[in-house]
């Protein structure tokens, strides 16, 4: 251990704090769901169950609110906005919202974290380090959304008895109990798509990387890529809804545009643009 | 009826013998108590050791409500300590010399709470082996904690407080340690002779003993408020709704000193009565102490007040109906139970007659520092039941293991406070004299002439003489 390096190092980490952490991106993954599409068949959810290797708790521990699903199909019975009462469901049914980490660009489980376990990465992904986490589980006390989960039991070891261990995904860190864990737009498969273009000496085009969800969903409701690169699919969502990052209200001119953010108000800036559902009446 | 604060001819002899007895041979209910709180701690260390080995799915926290009792009872505890700095510190400065019979073991009190305290953080981590990752040790790989993480502002502040606590309770001991050390036999004479640090009580040694004191009060007295205030940024500095609330800072400080002053009559009571100490811990002191309670548990029913009116007024959707669901929903009962036993319960301190009834004292002390245990709960609880996602909202009551483990903390504070009272003397004996010496020369002057003034001294109104002795 020299005290130089370790000066070097702290010099580093303040200027990285006083410049707010990453300024250049060099891509800055998003999405965009459209939820006249979505059918709420939770296709997703299991698709990222299958990627992640998340861990099946059982039906009791769901049911206590101890799951692991990174990706979660949200239903709700009433709009009040419209109106409407409990008994509307009977009627119009209910709707969905997949709800999966925002990967917020101001994030507020960042700064909470006591040992720095999540950060933001320069691919403007809100990483979670699960060798760094111990488990204060502040930046899910923290998270608007609540779309953190907790290892509350160790899994992997049980979870998958033989022979649905052999399905694992290798790409993947194990998550012992005690760590916090959180979708993470499939970051292996980025790394391999990044590793991929690397090699083949190109830039990552739009359509390299899928996530699970998106490639899973049947409808194609979910729409991933690259926020950065202008010509990607889901940049030209975004522009076409009006939706701007790094905004805490949307300056839309046409009111009729269906995109919206969910709890964007909270300043947190997610990079997840859903387009409302449209009903009749 | 005793209007005295303490009786104005006691001899330094009975001071001392009262003092060291109360510090021999044990008695049966002394033994009972250890062995009532060894079982409260084991009841929390085999709670921990399952929760160890198995995660903390057992102790019933989920991904909408991840803290629980642990990080409220933590809270509890560290505003116990608040008082001890209050009546050793604060009071010292502004000369209220009332405080000199009971800081003693407000003081052990701090120290003893702090040390309760810490554990809470370090037992609800989900990886208990690596909670040094906390510190900012020196790392060659340049790893540092998240220093604009609360969190890591709570160490920070907690092991500060707890040292400068211990630093603080071990030198105003000093003293006292030389008059044990003095009459002490076997073991004793040993520890105490290497804990006074060569005390001989001559003018250097007083005068640099002043000295420290008051600096160590006047660096107190700032570190007290911090820390509290540091601990009320854990919620403060969040975005939820319930938490996110400006005024939590002195909030925090004036409910950890309420707690704290109804744990010092609460342990008043008990110590007066065990250890005979019915001459210096005198009614009116405690009702000086009743006194104090009740002016602060004011404070915090006004900054409650300012709470709720500061939310009404926000017009923050969420925030407001989360402050209507604490007042209506499953939470209701134990949020009402709290502001009538924060709020409504002190006024019984308010009343001369209650005041002075030792009794009624002792309950109430309880059931307020019930209210403030509730004050923490209703704190933690609610905004992670009920926030911004309503997927999420969930009443999740805390399990087996959560309760064993808070049960416990409290024999841990009981097992730490007996070995105290035998070890140290729980009255300061030289500052009890010091008061003895106040009051007698203001209202005896005659008995003090003739007990305290030696031939050569210098006569009242003289000049005195600046050769040495």
């Amino acid at each position: 251990m020299s005290l130089k390096n370790v000066l070097e190092n702290w010099s580093n980490y303040r200027k990285g704090a006083e410049e707010g952490g990453h300024h250049t991106y060099e891509h800055m993954w998003g999405m965009a769901i459209d939820l006249n599409k979505c059918t709420g068949c939770n296709a997703c959810s299991v698709a990222c169950y299958a990627e992640n290797n998340l861990a099946t708790v059982g039906k009791d521990r769901m049911m206590k609110h101890q799951g692991m699903h990174w990706l979660r199909m949200e239903r709700y019975w009433d709009e009040p906005d419209l109106g409407g009462d409990d008994n509307e469901f009977q009627v119009r049914g209910g709707s969905v919202l997949p709800m999966m980490c925002q990967q917020c660009n101001s994030a507020t489980c960042e700064p909470v974290c006591p040992v720095a376990a999540t950060y933001h990465t320069p691919d403007g992904l809100n990483a979670q380090v699960y060798n760094r986490c111990i488990g204060s589980r502040y930046c899910s006390n923290n998270c608007p959304y609540r779309l953190r989960y907790f290892n509350f039991y160790s899994y992997y070891e049980e979870s998958w008895p033989a022979p649905l261990h052999m399905q694992l995904n290798p790409d993947l860190s194990v998550r012992d109990k005690g760590v916090m864990e959180k979708c993470t737009f499939c970051v292996q498969r980025i790394r391999t798509a990044k590793d991929t273009a690397q090699r083949e000496e190109r830039v990552v085009k739009d359509g390299d990387v899928i996530t699970a969800c998106a490639q899973t969903c049947p409808t194609q409701a979910i729409i991933f890529g690259d926020l950065l690169d202008k010509t990607s699919k889901v940049s030209k969502v975004w522009e076409s809804q009006q939706v701007v990052l790094g905004k805490a209200k949307q300056s839309k001119e046409n009111k009729e545009l269906r995109g919206y953010r969910v709890l964007e108000g909270l300043n947190t800036d997610p990079k997840v643009l859903y387009l409302d559902r449209v009903r009749e009446a | 009826m005793q209007t005295k604060d303490i009786d104005e001819n006691i001899a330094w002899a009975k001071i001392n013998a009262d003092v060291l007895r109360s510090m021999e041979n044990p008695r049966m209910g002394y033994w009972i108590a250890v062995v009532c709180c060894l079982a409260m701690v084991s009841c929390a260390v085999v709670a921990e050791i399952y929760q160890y080995q198995t995660g903390l799915g057992p102790a019933n926290l989920t991904w909408s409500q991840m803290w629980g009792l642990y990080i409220a009872t933590f809270v509890f505890w560290i505003g116990m300590s608040h008082s001890g700095t209050l009546l050793s510190a604060i009071l010292h400065i502004i000369h209220a010399d009332w405080r000199k019979p009971i800081y003693r073991f407000a003081e052990a009190m701090t120290t003893f709470s702090l040390m309760t305290a810490g554990l809470f953080p370090i037992i609800h981590l989900g990886r208990v082996w690596n909670m040094y990752w906390v510190l900012p040790y020196v790392s060659d790989r340049g790893i540092w904690p998240n220093f604009r993480s609360p969190l890591s502002w709570d160490a920070f502040a907690i092991t500060t407080y707890l040292t400068s606590s211990a630093m603080f309770l071990f030198i105003g001991m000093i003293p006292d340690l030389a008059i044990c050390r003095d009459n002490a036999r076997g073991w004793r004479q040993k520890l105490y002779t290497v804990l006074s640090l060569g005390w001989q009580g001559d003018d250097r040694q007083w005068r640099n003993f002043r000295r420290i004191y008051l600096l160590m009060a006047c660096f107190l007295i700032p570190l007290a408020v911090s820390v509290h205030s540091i601990v009320s940024a854990d919620f403060a500095m969040s975005i939820m709704p319930g938490w996110h609330v400006t005024t939590f800072p002195p909030y925090f400080v004036a409910g950890a000193l309420y707690s704290g002053c109804a744990a010092i009559i609460t342990l008043f009571i008990i110590l007066r009565y065990f250890f005979r100490f019915e001459e210096y811990m005198t009614i009116p002191i405690l009702e000086k102490t009743c006194k104090l309670t009740f002016a602060i548990a004011m404070v915090w029913t006004y900054l409650n007040l300012i709470e709720f009116a500061a939310t009404w007024y926000g017009h923050d959707m969420v925030a407001k109906e989360l402050l209507y669901w604490k007042f209506t929903g499953p939470y209701a009962p134990y949020f009402w139970m709290m502001l009538f036993l924060g709020s409504v319960m002190p006024f019984t301190l308010a009343v001369e007659k209650l005041r002075r009834h030792l009794p009624t004292m002792f309950v109430v002390s309880l059931f307020l520092n019930l209210g403030m245990w509730l004050e923490r709960w209703m704190i933690v609880g609610p905004t992670l039941s009920q926030n911004y996602e309503p997927f999420a909202w969930s009443i999740v009551w805390p399990s087996m293991v959560q309760w064993a483990i808070v049960f416990g903390s409290f024999g841990w504070f009981g097992l730490l406070f007996l070995v105290f009272v035998k070890v140290f003397p729980s009255v300061s004996m030289y500052e009890v004299k010091e008061m003895v010496f106040h009051r007698r020369t203001a209202h005896r002057p005659d008995l003090a002439v003739s007990l305290h003034r030696r031939a050569e001294d210098p006569q009242p109104g003289s000049t005195p003489s600046t050769k040495g002795v």
